[in-house]
């Protein structure tokens, strides 16, 4: 078992974002959490690192239980987040984003590693010397994948990697997670509100709402529910 | 002419030692966005640790002056460092996640703790110490007056560009500095990057006093008195440098510095002494009235 969430609760100042969550990732598996805005998706993976700290349950990571870990604690461990709104470092040049995720790596993975994200962004080996903050959107994405993965995640955790891009660059981010999963192995959490996508790359999902996981399974079962197309694919993303 | 040269030369001297100081201010604002009021404390400190050095030294026979002024200056990092690490340590780490106001509040609390603690245990009255670097260059001479640059405002300069262009190296290109500035633009992230922000911050404190305690231990050698309230001067003179420079940015505090420096310097030679802080204040009034985002600052709201 790479993750296990159990009865998890947190609060986000007065609101008790999540209320009893179990939810499980099993090594080598794509999993996605789809569910509307505010349904406290982006705050379960925060609460993984501890922000928010969880105020009940429990979570255990590779055999080892995080829960009251402080948050660089955490991130030492084989496990890296791409988290919402990309959150690259602007005024650092796309190389330095890229030392940033490195940091806590063996320096000697440092050139073999820029060259495996070389291969797999171009983009990025081409704006090297740039402001990352000054890169488009997906630009910015893919320099937030590859920051993660310069950490050499067991677990990669992905929050709304396709929110806010052009179509050519949402399938190319949907092209990479497949890439990392079925030719390096790489286990990996996704959340998605682009829940035709996010349910195709997966082998599980779990639906969120409220705070609360109403349903799971498989990718396929999800995308053929009645409840699921009616709430989450029929309202727009359907076409996509 | 040779007397406006000597304005420039004094000038410059103060400046450099000013722009050492606000480094400190900067940085401290960089990374945690607010004033540490202490700081200029904390080169007060540096101040009277070098007097006490150099008469230890002195008593004990050391006549080497380069020596004697390396072991003081290694002793007032030292020591200065450990009191930065305090400052952040007592008066901002608990009160992290508080109100902006209360760290604000603890921090001059800091500041009165140290100017007392200072001037109960050496005492209120000023302490001289004899001249250490003597002897200068004479660059000009007109209408009988001799522009001299001293040995010790040399030192002053060299000492100060050598700290700058290390500590730019250490900002710009070290895995350190990479975390320094990451820090400063998003802490939350650095920490999901497994970096332990609070050790970073705790470092920022302590290089901003280090560069404080070189500053002290120059000032003290420049001038050869210190009193316990030289650091609530030069600190907020210091302060005016940085948010002058644009505070948060690190050429900024220097040529903050270096400007407050030369206004000092001309100021009271040709028009009145005794009101050179009223230039200096009234500096820091314009600039937070007119352009509150200083020379070399970026403004507070950026595109991302």
């Amino acid at each position: 078992m790479m993750l296990q969430l159990s009865g998890v609760h947190a609060h986000y100042g007065h609101i008790h974002a999540l209320r009893g969550i179990d939810l499980s990732v099993q090594v080598g598996e794509v999993v996605t959490l789809i569910g509307a805005n505010g349904a406290g998706k982006s705050t379960l993976l925060m609460s993984l690192f501890g922000q928010p700290r969880v105020s009940a349950g429990r979570i255990v990571f590779d055999n080892e239980d995080i829960t009251r870990l402080p948050t660089h604690v955490i991130a030492r461990r084989d496990i890296s987040l791409v988290p919402e709104g990309r959150r690259i470092f602007p005024r650092m040049t796309v190389l330095e984003n890229l030392q940033m995720g490195a940091v806590m790596a063996d320096p000697d993975n440092l050139h073999v590693d820029l060259k495996r994200m070389y291969a797999l962004f171009p983009i990025l080996e081409e704006r090297l010397e740039q402001r990352a903050g000054t890169l488009s959107g997906g630009e910015q994405q893919m320099l937030a994948i590859a920051r993660a993965l310069m950490a050499r995640p067991k677990l990669l955790l992905l929050d709304e990697p396709s929110l806010g891009l052009a179509p050519l660059y949402i399938k190319k981010i949907f092209q990479t997670i497949r890439e990392l999963n079925e030719d390096h192995g790489m286990t990996i959490l996704l959340i998605e509100q682009n829940a035709h996508h996010a349910l195709r790359a997966a082998h599980r999902g779990y639906v969120m709402q409220h705070g609360q996981i109403t349903m799971t399974g498989t990718g396929r079962d999800l995308l053929a529910s009645a409840e699921v197309r009616a709430a989450y694919l029929e309202g727009g993303h359907a076409a996509a | 002419m040779a007397l406006a040269l000597q304005q420039l030369i004094n000038g410059l001297t103060l400046g450099a030692v000013y722009g050492l100081i606000a480094i400190g201010y900067t940085m401290v604002y960089g990374i945690i966005g607010m004033i540490n009021f202490a700081h200029g404390d904390i080169y007060m400190v540096s101040a009277f640790i070098a007097v006490t050095g150099f008469t230890l030294l002195t008593a004990f026979g050391v006549t080497s002056v380069p020596f004697a002024l390396l072991v003081v200056l290694i002793v007032a990092v030292l020591f200065t460092s450990v009191y930065g690490w305090a400052v952040e340590r007592l008066a901002y780490r608990p009160l992290r996640g508080s109100t902006r106001l209360a760290p604000l509040i603890s921090a001059i609390g800091m500041s009165i703790f140290l100017q007392n603690m200072v001037q109960l245990t050496q005492g209120a009255r000023v302490k001289p110490i004899p001249p250490m670097i003597t002897g200068g260059i004479d660059v000009l001479t007109t209408d009988g007056f001799t522009a001299r640059l001293s040995y010790s405002q040399i030192l002053i300069v060299l000492v100060t560009v050598a700290l700058l262009a290390a500590f730019t190296w250490l900002i710009t290109r070290t895995s350190f500095g990479r975390q320094q500035r990451a820090c400063e633009q998003d802490r939350t992230m650095t920490a999901l990057l497994g970096i332990d922000v609070d050790r970073t911050i705790s470092l920022t404190f302590m290089l901003g006093a280090s560069l404080a305690a070189v500053a002290g231990v120059m000032v003290t050698m420049y001038y050869g008195v210190v009193d316990f309230y030289i650091g609530f001067v030069a600190g907020i003179k210091a302060f005016t440098a940085a948010v002058l420079g644009g505070i948060g940015s690190l050429p900024g505090a220097m040529l903050g510095g270096l400007i407050i420096g030369l206004i000092e310097a001309f100021w009271s030679n040709y028009l009145s002494a005794e009101y050179k802080d009223v230039a200096t204040f009234s500096i820091l009034i314009l600039v937070l009235m007119f352009r509150p985002s200083g020379l070399l600052g970026r403004p507070e709201v950026e595109k991302v």
